[in-house]
């Protein structure tokens, strides 16, 4: 255990302060950070609904949501809302369960993968020991969520789109874990935390991104692809599949689909600054300044000082990439679905592979810049 | 008995039950979609079991490969060729039936047998390796069980090479099914853009 908060040790010993067993302290503590998180995911996705919203409207030169609060902010929420008490439809021929089930299984192991994402030093929920293996694993549950979708609506759009969808989630996820090896090889370690610490010793200098470049374009284009964002939206291609496997879900479950589909967006975002961008670090180490200012690091203000700062770059790096992301998506014309699977099997994988190559050959020659 | 033993036994009794549940419906299900799905679920309940003994990698695995490969492939197969078919009806099928039975009994008494007579406890604590497993297994993997990982990869290899020489025919110039030559042509033609001749 390095310094830093331990909101989980402080809570327990407050709670036993009043009497209570180290259980009942454990268990009461057990749901706070994974609502917390929850909460945060939400509030993420209204966030970036405003977003898109707001720059996709300036990308087209129009206004965009304006009445509902300040600059429309309140648009989401009103969105959320319309689409809580909009009628729960399941049509007439559909399979019930599995189409109520399809949403779900879409969503969960997205929600669930938020496990890994650290905010700082003890700032997440679990420190897993297969940390970004366990993301990669989930999120291969998905397109059975998708498929099952596709096949319950009983419409031809949505079994083409779910199809669609499960394809392109299967050829993206290889080059993905491809490139998440390179960087698991750097580290020598799954955890997302020892990612970031392996980053952390010269500020912006020792970013990932400087060492893996090509890895960090393939993980963004993939992840990219795994969200079905524009380049890649071919499982919902508006003018061929009409809104393929959303096209029969109305209302809430609906609601679980854009919810998901946004959530992914976010975590791929937190993700990437994670593993390239220095996750909770600060372009200069903040230790770096606290030694300059003569400033104790271990001191309890500076340590709240210092979380804040960590929880505001990784929710900055990770806004900045999904402002990309919007900004590709506005701009962008969509790809066919043969130069989807080209750029899959015959650019991303062949690329991803040598960098994994040059990687493992990089890290044994120089071993004092790639990790030993 | 403490909370944590509690947890973990409720989540045993609940995994187990989905476990047997799932596993007779993948079995006794008329439509193979539900089957498939099914399936999806009895593997990730193992995965789930995995994860009570400890060994989380194996279950992230797990995750990855039966569900999100195998599963996914089987139910991409299914819905690919999802034609409505009747079964046709079987002459014998009682005494089918009654054999089956009994092959199947047979194996069950002797699985019984294995488990009553099976000593199962560890004698060693080896099993509290925890959050090192991964370490373990690649330890064990490039030294003591080195040539079944290569044999597996070299199996891996040659399924791969044989779905490409399926998927491309244009490298044969005969066709596998009917024996024919192949027609160059036409193979060439599909990965012309359509639109590439106007103007």
């Amino acid at each position: 255990m390095e310094y830093g908060l331990d909101l989980e040790y402080s809570f327990n010993e407050f709670l036993k302060g009043f009497g209570l067993s180290s259980e009942i302290a454990h268990i009461i503590w057990l749901p706070l950070p994974m609502l917390l998180v929850l909460v945060a995911a939400v509030v993420g996705v209204l966030v970036t609904v405003w977003l898109e919203r707001k720059i996709s409207a300036a990308a087209q030169q129009r206004i965009g949501p304006e009445y509902a609060g300040a600059l429309g902010v309140l648009q989401p929420i009103a969105d959320g809302l319309k689409l809580l008490v909009k009628e729960d439809i399941i049509p007439a021929k559909a399979d019930g369960i599995l189409f109520t089930a399809g949403p779900i299984l879409v969503l969960v192991p997205v929600i669930l993968s938020w496990l890994i994402v650290p905010f700082g030093q003890n700032l997440l929920i679990s420190n897993v020991g297969i940390g970004i293996f366990l993301w990669i694993a989930l999120s291969s549950i998905q397109p059975i969520g998708l498929l099952m979708s596709g096949y319950a609506s009983n419409n031809k759009y949505s079994l083409l789109g779910g199809l669609r969808a499960a394809a392109q989630s299967i050829s993206y996820e290889i080059p993905l874990a491809l490139s998440v090896l390179a960087i698991v090889l750097m580290t020598n370690s799954l955890s997302t935390i020892d990612i970031v610490n392996q980053q952390s010793g010269a500020g912006i200098l020792s970013w990932n991104i400087w060492r893996q470049p090509v890895g960090f374009i393939v993980f963004w284009i993939c992840a990219l692809a795994e969200c079905e964002r524009l380049p890649f939206d071919l499982p919902e291609a508006e003018e061929e599949l009409v809104a393929g496997y959303q096209t029969e879900y109305a209302g809430m479950k609906f609601a679980l689909f854009y919810l998901g589909s946004y959530i992914n967006l976010i975590l791929s975002a937190l993700l990437v600054s994670i593993l390239y961008l220095g996750g909770w670090g600060f372009p200069i180490p903040v230790e770096l300044i606290a030694k300059f200012l003569n400033l104790p690091v271990n001191a309890p203000l500076i340590q709240v000082f210092t979380a804040s700062i960590g929880i505001a770059m990784t929710v900055l790096k990770a806004y900045l990439l999904v402002f990309i992301a919007i900004l590709l998506r506005w701009t962008t014309p969509r790809v066919r679905i043969d130069q989807l699977l080209d750029l899959g099997w015959k650019f991303l994988l062949p690329i991803s592979l040598a960098n994994l190559l040059i990687t493992a050959g990089l890290k044994l020659a120089f071993p004092q810049f790639f990790g030993g | 008995m403490s909370i944590a033993i509690t947890t973990q036994i409720i989540c045993f009794t609940i995994l187990s039950l989905i476990i047997l549940i799932g596993a007779l419906g993948v079995v006794l299900l008329e439509s193979i979609v539900y089957s498939a799905f099914l399936l999806g679920g009895v593997f990730m309940s193992v995965a789930g079991l995995y994860l009570l003994l400890n060994a989380s990698f194996v279950a992230a695995a797990q995750v990855l490969v039966y569900v999100g490969a195998v599963n996914v492939l089987i139910i991409f197969a299914i819905m690919l060729v999802n034609k409505k078919e009747d079964l046709k009806p079987i002459n014998d099928i009682k005494s089918r039936r009654i054999i089956s039975t009994s092959i199947c009994l047979t194996l069950l008494s002797l699985l019984i047998r294995v488990d009553l007579t099976n000593v199962w406890s560890l004698s060693s604590p080896q099993n509290s390796i925890g959050e090192e497993s991964t370490i373990r297994i690649g330890e064990h993997l490039f030294s003591d069980y080195l040539l079944p990982f290569e044999v597996a990869s070299v199996l891996l290899l040659m399924a791969m090479i044989g779905a490409i020489v399926l998927a491309r025919r244009d490298v044969m110039n005969k066709d596998i099914s009917t024996g024919l030559p192949v027609d160059q042509a036409l193979i060439e033609k599909s990965s012309e853009p359509l639109l590439s001749n106007k103007n």
